[in-house]
C-alpha cells in the first residue's frame, strides 16, 4: 500500500531522512522506532507531504505522491496525527470533526451546498459516533483548547479518522499519557485495524509498540538499521547498541 | 436631524468595512487592503451612475463585483506572505489605489456642465440621490438594508461548516491542510468575499457623501477596517457592530464636545478597552452575561 522508495530529506548537511526503503501492506500496524532525531518525524512529514524529499519518492497504491500537497494526499487516503498536538483550539469538539470530514467518499456523496453548509442527519450521527468512539461524547460543545490532555490527544486521532483514511500515520500518539492511558490507546488502535485501516506508528512508548505492532522498523541517523517483528528487534545487536550505546569490551 | 443620519450612514457604511476586514481575519490575514477595495467600489459605483447614468442598485452590483475581483487577484500573491508581511503588501495594495485614482481624470460634459472624477481634486457632484429625489432618511434605511442584509449572511455562514473551515484555516494552516481544507481555496476566497463587501460599502459611501477625494483611502481606513473587528471580538458579527458604534458614535461623534482632548482620551480608550477585553468587547463572557440577564438558555446540542 506505502512504497518508500530511496527516500532521502538533507537540511543543509544534515541527512535526517537517508537513502530509507519501506513498504507497509495493507492492514498492517508497522512500527517506527528510533532514537530521537533519527528521522521519524521527518518520515511522516515526507509522507503526508509537509516537506518535498531531497530524492527518492513515496508511493501509495501505486500512484506516485510527488507534487501532492498535504490536503490532497488527505484526500486519496492518508492522514496524520502530530507529535505536538495541533488541534484548532478556538473550535469547539464537535466542529473539530465536523470540519476535518474531507474523505473523497464524503465530497462525492454529498451536493456542493450540503457540503458546505455541512447539514445532514447522517452526518451528525456520524459525528456523535466518533466521539463516542473518543469517549468525548460529552465534551462536544466544549472548545478545544480547553480539554486535558489525553482528551486532546483523542479528539486529535478522532480528527484525523474522521477524514476516512486508508493509512494513518500516527506520530508518538502516546507522548505524555500514563500507563491506563497507553492501554487504552493500544485499544483504540486495534479497533481502528478491525475497521480496515492501514497504520504507521511512530512511538517511544515500547509498551505500545511492542504490542499493538506487527513489524517495527528501526531508525538511527535517517536509515534504517533493523527491521522485524517486535521479538527480532527486541534481541537485534544494532538496535541495543543505538538504543543503549556500545558495549565497551575492554 | 441630518447630522444624526450622516451619522447612522457613516455607522452602517464602517460596520460593512469592518465585516469585510472580520471575513478575513477569521482566515488568519490581516488586510491593510480593504482601503483600496473600498476605494474601487467608491470610484467604479460613482462613474456608473455619473458618467454612464446606470441605476444605483445596478452601479452598486457591478462595483462589488469590481471590487471582488480585484481582490481575488490580490489573494494569490498574498498567499505568500504572512502576518506583518502581509500587512506590508497590502497597504502597498491600498497607496496603489489610492494613487490611481488620485491621477484619474475623465471630465464629461452633459447638460453645459462638466462632470466626472478630476483627478487631484478628487470626484465631486455624485447626485444620484438628490438627482433622483431620495429624501435623507430613505438614504439611510438603502444603507441599512445592506447592512442587515451582510450581517445576516455572515452570521448565518458562520453557524454553517463555512464559518468553521474559515475559523480552522486561521487557527493552524498546516493542520488545516494536513486534515483536507485546501488552504489555498479557503484564503483567496475569503479575500474575493472580503473585497465584494468593501466594494459594497465604497459604493454607498461615495452616493452618501456625494463627492469623493483621495485621502479617504488612506492607511488611516485600513486601520478602522481591522481595529472594528479585533476591538469587538471574533465570537461572531454583532461584535463588528459594537465596535463601530463604540468608536464612531462614542469617540469620535459623543466626545466631539471635549475638543482637541477627544484625540487623547481616543487611544487611551481603547488601549483601556482592549485590556478590560482582550478577546473583544463582545466576547463570549459578554454573550454569557447577555443571556443570563436575558433569561435566554444556552442551546444544547451541537451547532
Amino acid at each position: 500500500m506505502l512504497e518508500i522508495k530511496a527516500l532521502s530529506k538533507h537540511f543543509g548537511g544534515v541527512k535526517a531522512v537517508d537513502n530509507l526503503d519501506l513498504q507497509v501492506t495493507k492492514g498492517e500496524i508497522v512500527g517506527l522506532i528510533g532514537p530521537n532525531g533519527s528521522g521519524k518525524s521527518t518520515l511522516v512529514n515526507l509522507v503526508c507531504g509537509v516537506l518535498k524529499p531531497t530524492s527518492g519518492e513515496v508511493m501509495f497504491e501505486n500512484h506516485s505522491l510527488a507534487g501532492q500537497v498535504p490536503s490532497t494526499r488527505l484526500k486519496n487516503g492518508i492522514a496524520r496525527t502530530f507529535q505536538n498536538i495541533r488541534l484548532f483550539g478556538g473550535l469547539t469538539v464537535w466542529q473539530n470533526l465536523w470540519v476535518a470530514r474531507n474523505s473523497r467518499e464524503d465530497i462525492q456523496s454529498q451536493s456542493i451546498l450540503n457540503r458546505w453548509l455541512g447539514s445532514g442527519t447522517a452526518l451528525k450521527s456520524e459525528i456523535e459516533t466518533a466521539l463516542e468512539f473518543s469517549n468525548l461524547a460529552d465534551k462536544s460543545d466544549v472548545l478545544a483548547s480547553n480539554l486535558a490532555f489525553g482528551e486532546q490527544r483523542r479528539l486529535e486521532l478522532a480528527r484525523a479518522v474522521a477524514a476516512k483514511p486508508q493509512l494513518l500515520l500516527l506520530d508518538e500518539p502516546a507522548a505524555g499519557m500514563n500507563q491506563a492511558e497507553v492501554g487504552e490507546l493500544e485499544q483504540r488502535i486495534r479497533s481502528l485495524r478491525e475497521q480496515g485501516i492501514t497504520i504507521l506508528l511512530v512511538e517511544h512508548v515500547m509498551q505500545l509498540v511492542m504490542g499493538v505492532t506487527d513489524r517495527i522498523a528501526v531508525l538511527n541517523f535517517g536509515s534504517k538499521i533493523a527491521e522485524g517483528t517486535p521479538t527480532d528487534v527486541q534481541n537485534n545487536a544494532a538496535v541495543q547498541e543505538a538504543y543503549l550505546g556500545h558495549s565497551d569490551q575492554s | 436631524m441630518d447630522y444624526y443620519l450622516n451619522l447612522i450612514n457613516t455607522i452602517g457604511i464602517h460596520t460593512l468595512l469592518g465585516l469585510s476586514a472580520y471575513l478575513l481575519i477569521l482566515t488568519g490575514q490581516v488586510s491593510m487592503a480593504q482601503a483600496g477595495f473600498f476605494g474601487i467600489g467608491a470610484y467604479t459605483a460613482a462613474i456608473l451612475t455619473v458618467i454612464f447614468e446606470w441605476s444605483i442598485l445596478s452601479a452598486i452590483g457591478a462595483a462589488m463585483l469590481v471590487s471582488g475581483g480585484v481582490a481575488f487577484l490580490v489573494g494569490f500573491p498574498a498567499l505568500r506572505v504572512k502576518g506583518l508581511m502581509l500587512v506590508v503588501a497590502t497597504v502597498a495594495f491600498s497607496e496603489f489605489a489610492r494613487m490611481f485614482f488620485y491621477n484619474v481624470k475623465w471630465r464629461v460634459i452633459r447638460d453645459g456642465a462638466e462632470i466626472g472624477p478630476n483627478g487631484t481634486m478628487g470626484f465631486p457632484e455624485i447626485r444620484y440621490f438628490s438627482d433622483n429625489g431620495w429624501l435623507n432618511w430613505e438614504v439611510t434605511i438603502f444603507i441599512w438594508i445592506f447592512v442587515v442584509i451582510v450581517m445576516a449572511l455572515i452570521w448565518w455562514s458562520d453557524q454553517t461548516r463555512i464559518g468553521a473551515v474559515l475559523r480552522a484555516v486561521g487557527e493552524d494552516e498546516l493542520a488545516a491542510d494536513s486534515t483536507g481544507i485546501n488552504v489555498t481555496v479557503v484564503k483567496v476566497a475569503a479575500m474575493t468575499a472580503g473585497g465584494v463587501v468593501a466594494g459594497l460599502a465604497g459604493s454607498l459611501y461615495a452616493h452618501q457623501v456625494t463627492d469623493l477625494d483621495h485621502h479617504t483611502f488612506t492607511v488611516l481606513l485600513a486601520t478602522f477596517a481591522i481595529a472594528y473587528p479585533i476591538l469587538g471580538g471574533l465570537s461572531n458579527v454583532f461584535g463588528t457592530l459594537i465596535a463601530v458604534l463604540f468608536i464612531q458614535g462614542f469617540l469620535v461623534e459623543g466626545l466631539r464636545f471635549l475638543g482637541d482632548w477627544r484625540m487623547l482620551l481616543f487611544g487611551a480608550l481603547i488601549i483601556l478597552a482592549m485590556n478590560i477585553k482582550p478577546l473583544g468587547l463582545f466576547d463570549n463572557q459578554t454573550i454569557r452575561i447577555l443571556r443570563n440577564a436575558l433569561g435566554v438558555k444556552r442551546r444544547s446540542g451541537s451547532v
